[in-house]
């Protein structure tokens, strides 16, 4: 069953992404910010991550950052997951290797139908 | 061998001899030999000075008023010392500017002003006619005194008809001399050489004649001067008369008589002429200075023992002004006192010959001239040749100079003794000092000033000493002399202003000198001086400077033969000849005419027509003005304007550029704005995205899960509540904010008690806070708080602050405590944690909007389930707490050692 590890620093975001991706029938991971997500990461590697931008501490920007020059991840679906709606950090997620991008608030059935692509494409 | 015709005969003899060397002197000149060119007779030329006063009249004034006479020729001693720096200025200038007589330089040194030059010419002419008269008299006097002795020489002139009196005839014999030697060229700066020769000739003769008598009286009527000194001795009445107190005046009468002499002998009309006119080389100064004092001591040395000897031996009832006359005559000698009589005529006529023909140049170019140019026929009739015009309009002057220095002898002289009117014309003379002495050192006299300082003072002699003159002669009534004009004491002629106890030569001479001075400076200070006159006081007061030498430059157009048209016109065609040769071997008269012999052309024109006549002739032929200062003045107006329009336009040029820099700032300003509008919006956004997200998450999966358990259903329906509460919330947060940045605030401020309201505030969280564990310890150390505050934006300060504070806390033990106490003024309200506390520089930061306090990495997994802010609470309440007049800051805990943010606030008056 694939994992996702979900980064979020809101809790009640994190309570319904949770939620959906268990009905989905996904292993769930959450981290409330960049530090932890990374050691998730190291931990229990994913098979995806959701991540968030504006994190406590270091960012989502820099998480993927860090992710992607891992050669190890480099190849690991991300989805931002973003409030801010704007084009600069759309492009700059995708530049950075972001596989795809979200804006706040989302549609559930959307972000559901995009992890379980992404995942199967993976497979 | 006294008889008439034997001393008509001698008298008229040296006349003619006079005539001989005048004109030896003139050809002289002509063939280039000058006999004027040397120093000595330079010296003797300026003896002039000595007139038949000096001759006849010193022994007379020593015999009445003892050595005081002195002082007449310490003056000129005086000044000649002082040539080196004055009378060398005076030459210096005179030479570059052409100048042909006093009136002529005062004129010039005042913008050539032709009105000025005809005040002092006229000036001149009354002030020196009884100058005139007197040394007619004096030849009239010792002629009668020779030919009737021992019978008194009484004669009343009026009494005779004119033909008898010989005196008329002098006079007649002196014009046509005059006219021969001094009307000869007409330019007057040319110099008269022949009659300098003459004159230099009488100074010899008269300072042989009165040697003479002096050796002889004292070597041949008496034993030597130690002979004729213990026989004064012996006299008590006459060591008296001739000691230091007989001086008129006493300290006053020495002194004001020095100053005239001193003044007299610079500004007496025939003494500017001997002095600075006829001056050949400004070396002659340097020998004159002292031969002519030398001069002076000789000729004055025995005045004071013929006095004596006149006084000791009896000559009879004679006047001592007669006295060198009287002595030889009573030794029963003929040949000596002809040859004093001599003496004396030469110095007569010497005076006579210069000053007639200084006064007669400046009557022709100073009175006639300008009038003559200005009025119109002389221009319709201006084809004919003016130079013979001249000299004639000269001829003419001389020859009424003499007639009223004649008829003044005639009908007034009479009255006066020698030295009366001697001193009576030096007064006179010295009013042009301070025109002439000021203006050339100081650049600031004006015309006007000089003028109406002149005007002062030659009315102010007149009334203290011409007129009191006439009076005593007769010709006036007497009285005001006693009482004063028209009764009032303070304007008796010879105590003016109560000025009692002076002689009245220096009473006159301090009123009329003290108004002219006084006038001329005080009326220079506030008048101010023409273009051409700022240039003629450059050139005068920087004389002596070698840079300065040019006159004016004309920048104007003439040909070369209307210059000399105009030049024939006046000055004959040898003379214009000279002046305008030309290095060209061929001139054309169409050719135009340089500057510089434009120039030539009016420097010659002044020596012969004076500097004001000149101007006017020259501007009338030159088209175009002259450049002088006026023009230079006006050039460098134009181009300071140029250089004024090229500062504006820099200043301009400046403004825009601060301008656009200030543009610059204020768009950078804005775009800073605008990126802090872009950002606020942004955060906004977020903040609202933020809650937002879980209300439709949330909403999405209870509207698709149908079968979802009840637990997490309700679960989930709390979540979308609480975070639509939050978003309320949030919504009201940024309206809130907007208000304060806007200055919509609505609050309604009332008198409440902090105490009361704190408590409140207090039990609104308190059961929050304890939920959460947190530890509120409250003191409040006031029984009542008075302030003047909207209670309910005060109550959402202090919970905000109370709610803060809970959130950073310490996790494990969060405590927190609030305290409220009166500080000097004012009510301080402090809320202080247990948690981390805030880092110095953030300290400013936590009331940025928006702003979010980092937490450390470490500390973030025990930051679950604590509720974040939106980032605008402590914005808010500073707008709220600035609003009512107070501060909210941040400071160390004092006892908790987290954070402590103060809320202070003023006490409400009681």
């Amino acid at each position: 069953m694939a994992k996702v590890l979900v980064v979020d620093d809101e809790p009640n975001i994190v309570l319904s992404i949770e939620f959906l991706m268990q009905q989905a029938g996904f292993d769930v991971v959450t981290a409330e910010d960049g530090e932890s997500a990374l050691e998730r990461v190291a931990e229990t590697p994913p098979d995806l991550i959701l991540l968030d931008i504006s994190l406590p501490g270091i960012s989502g920007f820099d998480v993927l950052e860090q992710l992607r020059g891992d050669p190890q991840h480099a190849r690991l679906p991300i989805i931002m997951l973003t409030a801010h709606g704007r084009e600069v950090e759309r492009e700059k997620g995708l530049a950075l290797g972001a596989d795809d991008y979200v804006t706040k608030p989302f549609s559930t059935q959307a972000l559901v139908e995009k992890v379980k692509s992404l995942l199967a494409e993976d497979a | 061998m006294r008889t008439d015709p034997v001393v008509l005969t001698v008298a008229f003899g040296y006349l003619a001899l006079l005539f001989v060397i005048a004109a030896w002197g003139d050809r002289r000149a002509e063939t280039g030999r000058s006999v004027i060119g040397s120093p000595t007779v330079y010296a003797l030329s300026i003896a002039v000075y000595c007139t038949a006063w000096t001759f006849y009249g010193s022994v007379g004034r020593a015999a009445e008023s003892g050595p005081s006479f002195l002082l007449i020729y310490l003056g000129p001693t005086l000044a000649m010392l002082m040539a080196p720096f004055m009378i060398r200025k005076m030459v210096r200038i005179a030479s570059t500017q052409r100048i042909t007589s006093i009136a002529d330089f005062i004129s010039a040194r005042y913008g050539k002003s032709s009105s000025l030059g005809a005040l002092v010419a006229l000036i001149a002419l009354i002030g020196i006619t009884p100058y005139i008269a007197l040394q007619l008299k004096a030849i009239t006097l010792s002629h009668a005194v020779l030919v009737n002795y021992p019978q008194a020489a009484d004669f009343r002139l009026a009494d005779e008809s004119f033909w008898v009196d010989k005196s008329f005839w002098v006079a007649l014999v002196l014009a046509v001399f005059i006219i021969l030697f001094g009307t000869r060229h007409l330019d007057a700066s040319e110099r008269h050489e022949g009659m300098v020769a003459a004159i230099a000739f009488e100074s010899l003769v008269k300072l042989v004649a009165f040697l003479t008598i002096g050796v002889f009286v004292v070597f041949v009527m008496f034993n030597g001067p130690m002979d004729l000194f213990s026989q004064v001795a012996e006299s008590p009445r006459l060591v008296g008369a001739l000691g230091l107190d007989a001086v008129p005046g006493g300290a006053t009468g020495w002194v004001g008589t020095l100053v005239l002499a001193f003044l007299a002998f610079l500004t007496l009309p025939r003494q500017f002429q001997v002095l600075v006119v006829e001056n050949v080389d400004e070396r002659h100064l340097r020998r004159a200075s002292w031969l002519f004092p030398l001069y002076l001591v000789a000729i004055n040395l025995f005045v004071i023992p013929i006095a004596m000897a006149g006084m000791l031996l009896p000559v009879g009832n004679s006047d001592p002004d007669s006295f060198v006359l009287t002595l030889p005559l009573s030794a029963g000698l003929e040949g000596i006192p002809l040859l004093v009589f001599i003496g004396g005529l030469s110095a007569a006529t010497g005076m006579v010959i210069v000053e007639t023909i200084a006064l007669s140049t400046m009557v022709s170019n100073q009175l006639v001239m300008p009038l003559l140019l200005r009025s119109k026929r002389l221009q319709l009739s201006s084809q004919g040749e003016l130079a013979g015009w001249l000299l004639g309009i000269r001829r003419v002057a001389i020859v009424l100079i003499l007639l009223l220095g004649y008829l003044y002898h005639a009908l007034i002289g009479d009255s006066y003794s020698l030295v009366t009117i001697g001193l009576v014309s030096f007064a006179a003379a010295a009013q042009f000092a301070p025109a002439l002495l000021i203006g050339m050192y100081w650049r600031g006299a004006t015309r006007v000033g000089a003028s109406l300082g002149l005007i002062a003072g030659f009315v102010i002699w007149v009334y203290t000493l011409l007129l009191p003159g006439f009076a005593q002669s007769g010709w006036l009534n007497p009285d005001f002399l006693e009482q004063g004009l028209w009764g009032l004491g303070w304007l008796r002629p010879y105590a003016l202003f109560g000025l009692e106890g002076w002689d009245i030569y220096s009473h006159s001479l301090l009123w009329s000198l003290l108004a002219n001075v006084g006038i001329l400076v005080g009326v220079s200070l506030f008048t101010r001086q023409s273009a051409l006159e700022q240039t003629q006081a450059a050139l005068f007061t920087n004389a002596m400077n070698p840079g300065l030498q040019h006159t004016s430059l004309w920048r104007g157009q003439t040909t070369r033969g209307e210059l000399q048209t105009l030049l024939s016109r006046y000055l004959g065609a040898n003379a214009t000849a000279r002046i305008l040769a030309d290095q060209k071997s061929n001139p054309n008269n169409s050719d135009p005419a340089p500057p510089a012999m434009i120039a030539r052309a009016e420097q010659a024109l002044s020596g012969a027509l004076g500097s004001a006549s000149a101007r006017v002739l020259i501007n009338s032929v030159v088209r175009g003005e002259a450049l002088d200062l006026e023009s230079i003045l006006s050039i460098l107006d134009t181009t300071s304007q140029t250089l004024e329009y090229n500062r504006r336009l820099e200043q301009k040029s400046n403004e825009l550029a601060k301008i656009g820099e200030e543009l610059r700032a204020a768009n950078e300003r804005l775009r800073e704005l605008d990126r802090l509008k872009d950002e606020f919006v942004a955060m906004v956004s977020h903040e609202l995205r933020t809650p937002l997200t879980s209300i439709r998450a949330f909403a999405e999966i209870l509207r698709d899960g149908k079968d979802l358990p009840e637990d997490k259903r309700i679960h989930f329906l709390e979540v979308v509540v609480l975070e639509s509460q939050r978003l309320s919330r949030l919504i009201e947060e940024i309206l809130d904010l907007a208000r304060l940045e806007s200055g919509r605030l609505t609050l309604s401020p009332q008198r409440l008690d902090l105490v009361t309201l704190t408590r409140h505030s207090v039990d609104a969280v308190h059961r929050l806070q304890e939920d959460r564990g947190v530890t509120l310890q409250v003191d409040i150390d006031m029984d009542e708080a008075p302030v003047i505050g909207d209670p309910d934006r005060l109550e959402q300060v202090i919970i905000n602050l109370l709610d803060n504070a809970g959130k950073f806390a310490d996790d494990d033990n969060p405590q927190v405590r609030l305290h409220l106490a009166r500080h000097k003024e004012h009510v301080r309200l402090s809320v202080e944690d247990n948690g981390p506390g805030i880092a110095a520089e953030e300290r400013e930061r936590v009331f940025e909007k928006f702003h979010q306090i980092k937490r450390f990495s470490g500390s973030a997994g025990k930051a679950r389930g604590r509720p974040r802010g939106s980032g605008l609470g402590l914005p808010i309440s500073r707008g709220i707490v600035a609003h009512l007049g107070g501060r909210l800051w941040v400071e160390d805990a004092p006892q908790l050692k987290g954070a402590c943010l103060v809320m202070e606030l003023p006490q409400a008056p009681e």
